[in-house]
């Protein structure tokens, strides 16, 4: 299943890249790839923005900004019950410790 | 390795999961201390938490000890696999290690599963390596190697761990389940394992909390509607109650339906890639039956301008529970809920507002 189209802020520095494959290893929705020596982002729009392959990435080569995608959470902000989007009660489990 | 004492820096002190926990069956003596055995067989009192769970009752108390668990009987040689303090979490680890002797390292994350805490960064790098540390892990095992959840990973940096603790973070599958198949294939995960899939079964396990959530609110919101539906209709006051009272009721229940029970199980198939938009065609498919049925039986008494009301309220309200379930799904992203709730939000609001008005407006209109 894919969500939205073109909203996803995930960003891949070729440059930085050494093609060590640990983001390939983390990422649930097999939205990078390795293409030959490098590693490409192959499925954009796949990606849920979860931050595991920027946070595994030891040359700092992939940026996104990375957050639950969690209406109640993002609901929770606006209403100013949280300063932070976490997750609500609608979220499985997400409720000790968060809103 | 363990962190050197340095004066200012002291060496942490062993610390152990209580053993009088319900699901320990034993406590392995070794020198750096007792640790409780846990063993792969799930009780009846396992399974009753975990139902109550999936029901939404009793979800703030649902943790265990955070620490060091044995399963089997570990030796020097056993992996070491990390978990959630989420009891559940904890329970899917061990019962998919039916006959192997493993180390459980259980990371407090405030009893919350593994890829919520990871998201949060409770389920951490810092905290990992605390309790690598605690554990004195270093002291027994002779490898130096750590069987995280793939599903840990936005919250371990790996590249750090081995750094701050001597342990390389080995990535295991997204599911405990394919742990035995990856385990004995020398810690290698198929393309399968590494995917997040989100199932009819998956999503129908998480319905019952969706519904406890809504029926907290619910409930009363039912009372009082039923109440007030009945109110400034010419006529006998508690026969309008029932009458429009039903109504009111009847419609607000199908609308529930449809955005938190119907929409989730249908999710893949219905249109739109917006969850509102997916909940909105559901909410407006049952409004209509509802409308249907309500004229059919009752088409004398009825008036239309407070069935349409009902219809788009209920729909505007199946929308926004739809879009609740974004929360819950596997394959959004922030950026794409907040750009669906840009446009989607305002919508429910002004459709369940409009609807409103026209329940009231039917009064004058009748």
């Amino acid at each position: 299943m894919i969500y939205l189209r073109n909203v996803v802020s995930l960003e891949l520095d070729r440059d930085k890249c050494t093609s060590c494959g640990a983001c390939l290893k983390v990422c649930p929705h097999n939205v990078l790839a390795r293409n030959g020596d490098f590693v490409q982002i192959v499925n954009r729009d796949a990606c849920i923005e979860c931050g595991a392959c920027a946070m595994n990435c030891e040359s700092e080569a992939i940026r996104v900004q990375s957050g639950v995608g969690c209406a109640a959470a993002v609901l929770n902000v606006m209403i100013g019950r949280t300063s932070t989007p976490c997750c609500g009660s609608l979220d499985e489990s997400c409720t000790i410790s968060c809103c | 390795m363990l962190p050197e004492n340095k004066g200012d820096n002291p060496v942490m002190p062993v610390t152990r999961p209580r053993s009088n926990q319900r699901f320990v069956i034993d406590i392995m003596e070794i020198p750096e201390g007792p640790v409780p055995v846990v063993d792969s067989r799930l009780t009846r009192v396992d399974h009753l938490g975990t139902i109550k769970i999936r029901l939404g009752l009793n979800r703030m108390g649902y943790l265990i000890d955070p620490g060091l668990y044995a399963l089997g009987r570990p030796d020097s040689h056993s992996p070491v696999l990390v978990s959630a303090n989420y009891k559940l979490s904890f329970d899917y680890l061990r019962s998919a290690l039916t006959g192997r002797s493993a180390w459980l390292l259980v990371l407090d994350t405030k009893g919350v599963n593994v890829w919520c805490a990871a998201g949060k960064g409770t389920f951490g790098t810092a905290e990992l390596v605390a309790r690598v540390a605690s554990s004195r892990l270093a002291d027994y095992v002779d490898h130096r190697t750590l069987i995280v959840p793939q599903l840990g990973a936005p919250g371990i940096a790996a590249h750090h761990v081995r750094r701050q603790s001597g342990f390389s973070v080995v990535y295991g599958p997204v599911e405990a389940m394919d742990l035995p198949a990856f385990m004995d294939s020398g810690n290698r995960a198929t393309p399968e394992m590494r995917r997040k899939t989100f199932a009819l079964k998956d999503r129908a396990v998480l319905i019952g909390v969706e519904l406890s959530a809504v029926i907290k609110y619910g409930f009363p919101l039912c009372l009082a509607m039923f109440f007030l539906a009945g109110l400034g209709w010419s006529g006998n006051l508690w026969s309008n109650m029932v009458f429009h009272g039903t109504l009111a009721v009847t419609a607000f229940i199908a609308s529930i339906l449809a955005g938190a029970v119907v929409t989730p199980l249908l999710l893949p198939w219905l249109p739109g890639r917006a969850f509102s938009m997916k909940g909105l065609s559901v909410g407006l498919a049952l409004a209509a039956l509802h409308g249907a049925i309500w004229l059919s039986l009752t088409a004398a008494r009825t008036n239309h301008l407070e069935i349409g009301g009902w219809m788009l309220s209920g729909s505007a309200l199946a929308a926004f529970l739809a879009m609740n379930f974004t929360g819950a799904s596997t394959f959004t992203s922030l950026s794409g809920v907040k750009k669906e709730m840009h446009f989607a939000l305002p919508l429910e609001i002004v459709g369940a507002l409009i609807g409103l008005v026209m329940i009231i407006a039917a009064r004058f209109a009748a």
